[in-house]
């Protein structure tokens, strides 16, 4: 068990943990937001998706011990916006995407990411980008429209 | 939180299939902190008048209404209190919706599964809203000093005579002083105002925003977090275990041996599939007890046989040909017409087991004392929980209270509610509030599967290309699936429907639609394959048929509308513009229709070859769910139901190995991605004004033999076993 500061949603945090807990536990059990799921431990589904330093990445394959050393800015579901205003989730809401929910903020994280990236994405851009989260209810369409409807907010 | 009770009376109704009626006037409760976003959320006031177990009003108009049954994603929380809001004739704008606990004396049926919801709250939900409209128009026209036939009500306001008018809110506690109605209107469907429109999904800007709604979000004050250890394959048992080093790794509490269904004690279906004797490992954190769990040394004895896939399959086609058949259903004279037949086409298809794989790992809060139960969490059965921890702990079930939270995916998994069980004897065992958390591998390896299938259909044609005898022989693992009653039953002269069951230590269960998620795929190949056969196109093919079964239908206890089912059929082969089954530019068409959990679909696929990698592009579906409550949550599912049947169809299978499973996580196991997703779906609702039926599962079913078709076209060749493709990545 050691002490590391993280800094998340613009806030440093203390947290007193094994090194290794991945940095999914820490803001889960540790920290408490619970928006960013657990899916799969292995890096495979993606519901555990938050920003690092503004890309998505898989927070159950980051230690605490790597994110507080490399003085990581980590942003979850919770802090994209303050509100729920972010195009992205926005977009989410005129679709009514979600089924069961539960890999949603996953996705929303992933979709914010690639915007960031390629703002005015393809068919195939929003496919590739998005193939990294697993939706066992299949709203993969609807995903896709979300996606599309954001980059025309955004641009 | 204060409440005080100054009324409360109970009052069994006659109306709404026998609901109880509680009346009561909380004057204060817990105000929860406003969340504002975009546009500002709804909150409950402080006070606020509760008119039955369903309907609690504020003075300012604001209304609150419990959804009664779980949430798995199938929108129930969305669509079922938009039944009782329908017939209260309130603002949708201005209602709350809440999820109800397990309430077995106010609410019927908690229970998610079978796509019955809505096509049981139907008149119960209405009748409730209906009912809270009457006592609130019988309390206006007391206040208002007119007569109840002078009054009308519109969005939550009553208009009398003249310039009189008053809101719900105003009269909510005398309405429940106002006499129960043994009977009330409910409204003509051309009259509704909420049923019938797209309506948003109430929990969607918490999903979009990450608020606390899952099982596995539960946090509670002292909390501890668990974890599962089951023998590591099916047919063994636990022998003993050490647990020394777990013990004394970081943030471990203790590492306890459960007994889940003891001698002697009743359990209940829903907890098929329990182990009865697992381990498991209390501590701090979710990440100290999974390191831990890999730090117990435990000994497992086999009891039963090992199983292994390779198996299973040659002992399903054994049985097959040489296991005992149970005849579901004979018509005519099989045996006889097929000698006569001038052409027969067999053919055998199969699947193999299916894990649920619910994004959301199995979990439960516990929290177990001497004198009572707390559970909360994601369970499709929550009164069945609620007896088996009564039985369990020799408990009262009024000192036992079952919560809900929205599930990260049901699919049937959730049906079999023993992780709940264990996470209840866990937080007896440590005398400790407890949340239990499946790792995916537990999730994965623990069953309760989809069973392997396998399935033999002939098919006689006679010289002109009639079908004159069809037969099907079915088996599976823990029963078969064939359904005897269903099409092509019916509209054959001679008919034979065959079963034949396969015991096995695996344990398996409902799976989305459940064996129709199988059988349709197979039926709809198979009619494929005998209209080509026949020399025509494969919907004139069921269309004939279908005239038969509606013009002369044979025998009696068919298990379908013919009518309603050749409607569906048409229209989705108009609105695809159905040609044939390949076009010009390289894309193939596959076409399947089914009809199971009380609706009909049909569906017309699209699909092109990317070297050997299919490719679905537009998908058209034709759907009769009668009366449609939510239009766009009605497509979401029935979207949902076509990507997960075609991702399962072409990837998806659990293999054993010495009863293993091989696959534990998503790097093994392959479900649909986005990439592979169809292209587009559209879907079109054949508008009858019938009462509605569920969605939850009939796009499923048929979509896959739409795919097999497609396939089979693409490919030049028949396609039988799934997953057509496979489960590694290609």
């Amino acid at each position: 068990m050691a002490n590391f500061s993280i800094n998340i949603n613009g806030k440093v945090h203390e947290v007193d943990v094994d090194p290794k807990m991945p940095l999914l536990w820490a803001i889960r059990d540790e920290l408490g937001y619970v928006g960013t799921k657990f899916g799969c431990g292995i890096g495979q589904c993606g519901a555990c998706t938050v920003h690092v330093d503004g890309v998505a990445m898989r927070s159950c394959q980051m230690t605490v011990e790597t994110i507080a050393e490399r003085e990581r800015a980590i942003t979850t579901i919770e802090g994209l916006s303050e509100n729920g205003e972010h195009p992205v989730q926005q977009a989410w809401l005129e679709h009514d995407v979600p089924q069961c929910g539960y890999c949603q903020a996953g996705q929303i994280m992933s979709a914010a990411s690639l915007l960031n990236n390629i703002p005015n994405p393809t068919d195939e851009d929003i496919s590739t980008g998005m193939a990294g989260n697993i939706c066992r209810c299949g709203t993969y369409t609807r995903i896709h429209a979300a996606v599309k409807t954001a980059a025309a907010k955004l641009s | 939180m204060q409440s005080t009770r100054r009324n409360f009376l109970k009052v069994s109704a006659a109306t709404g299939g026998g609901f109880l009626l509680g009346f009561s006037i909380l004057t204060s409760c817990e105000q929860k902190p406003a969340v504002v976003m975009m546009a500002p959320e709804l909150v409950m006031p402080e006070q606020f008048v509760e008119l039955n177990g369903f309907i609690k009003i504020a003075e300012n108009g604001i209304v609150t209404i419990m959804s009664p049954n779980p949430e798995i994603g199938q929108n129930v929380k969305t669509s079922m209190p938009m039944l009782i809001a329908e017939e209260l004739d309130v603002d949708w704008g201005n209602v709350i919706v809440e999820q109800g606990k397990l309430d077995t004396e106010n609410f019927t049926r908690q229970i998610a599964g079978g796509s019955q919801s809505i096509r049981h709250g139907w008149v119960p939900l209405r009748t409730t809203g209906a009912t809270a409209r009457a006592m609130l128009l019988a309390a206006a026209a007391q206040q208002l000093e007119v007569d109840v036939a002078d009054l009308r009500t519109e969005k939550g306001t009553i208009y009398g005579p003249g310039d009189k008018k008053i809101s719900y809110g105003e009269v909510a506690e005398l309405a429940t002083t106002m006499d129960v109605p043994e009977e009330v209107e409910l409204k003509d469907p051309k009259d509704f105002k909420i049923i019938g429109k797209s309506t948003k999904n109430v929990d969607a800007r918490k999903i979009a925003t990450g608020k606390p709604l899952f099982g596995i979000d539960v946090q509670r004050e002292g909390m501890l977090h668990a974890g599962i250890i089951h023998p590591p394959a099916f047919g063994m048992e636990l022998a003993s275990f050490n647990a020394d080093a777990a013990r004394a790794m970081p943030g471990i509490v203790d590492v306890v041996e459960l007994d889940c269904a003891p001698e002697g004690k009743e359990m209940q279906w829903s907890d098929g599939g329990t182990v009865r004797r697992s381990i498991a490992v209390v501590g701090k954190s979710t990440w100290q007890v999974m390191q831990a769990k890999k730090a117990v040394q435990a000994e497992w004895k086999r009891t039963s046989p090992a199983e292994s896939s390779d198996g299973h399959r040659s002992k399903l086609a054994s049985l097959l040909e040489t296991g005992k058949v149970e005849v579901a259903r004979r018509d005519g004279k099989p045996e006889a017409a097929f000698k006569e037949a001038a052409k027969i086409v067999e053919a055998t298809y199969s699947a193999p087991f299916l894990p649920h794989n619910t994004m959301e790992p199995m979990n439960f809060f516990a929290h177990v004392t001497n004198e009572k139960a707390e559970l909360h969490g994601p369970v499709q059965t929550p009164e069945f929980l609620e007896k088996s921890i009564a039985t369990l702990f020799d408990m009262d079930p009024a000192n036992i209270d079952v919560g809900m939270t929205r599930m990260g995916g049901g699919f049937g998994r959730r049906l079999y509610g023993s992780f709940a069980v264990e996470a209840a004897m866990i937080s007896k065992a440590v005398g400790a509030p407890v949340k239990l958390t499946y790792t995916r591998e537990d999730d994965m390896t623990q069953g309760t599967y989809r069973p392997d299938y396998l399935v033999t259909y002939r098919a006689g044609l006679d010289a002109d290309g009639q079908l004159v005898a069809f037969h099907v022989r079915g088996t599976g693992t823990n029963g078969s699936p064939v359904f005897a009653n269903r099409f092509p039953a019916g509209s054959v002269e001679n008919y034979l429907a065959e079963n034949i069951g396969m015991d096995s230590n695996i344990t398996t269960g409902a799976w989305r639609a459940p064996r129709s998620n199988f059988i349709a795929g197979a039926e709809q190949a198979f009619l494929d394959e005998v209209a080509e056969a026949a020399g025509k196109d494969p919907i004139a093919f069921r269309l004939e048929l279908f005239d038969r079964a509606i013009n002369n239908p044979v025998g009696e206890k068919n298990d379908y509308d013919a009518e309603r089912y050749a409607e569906v059929i048409k229209l989705a082969r108009d609105k695809a513009g159905w040609t044939g089954t390949s076009n010009n530019d390289g894309t193939h068409r596959g076409f399947a229709a089914y009809y199971c959990h009380n609706s009909y679909v049909a569906q017309v696929l699209d699909l092109t070859m990317d070297t050997d990698k299919p490719k679905v592009g537009r998908v058209c579906c034709a759907v009769d769910c009668g009366i449609v409550v939510n239009p766009e949550g009605a497509i979401n599912q029935i979207e949902g139901g076509i990507v997960d049947g075609i991702g399962h169809a072409l990837y998806g299978q659990i293999t054993f190995t010495d009863g293993k499973p091989d696959q534990e996580n998503f790097n093994t196991y392959r479900l649909i991605r986005h990439p592979e997703a169809p292209t587009s779906i559209d879907v079109h609702f054949v508008d009858n004004g019938i009462k509605p039926t569920g969605l939850g599962e009939p796009s499923l079913p048929p979509v896959i033999g739409a795919l097999a078709n497609a396939l089979s076209s693409a490919k030049g060749e028949r396609v039988y076993d799934q997953p057509f493709v496979g489960g590694l990545r290609g």
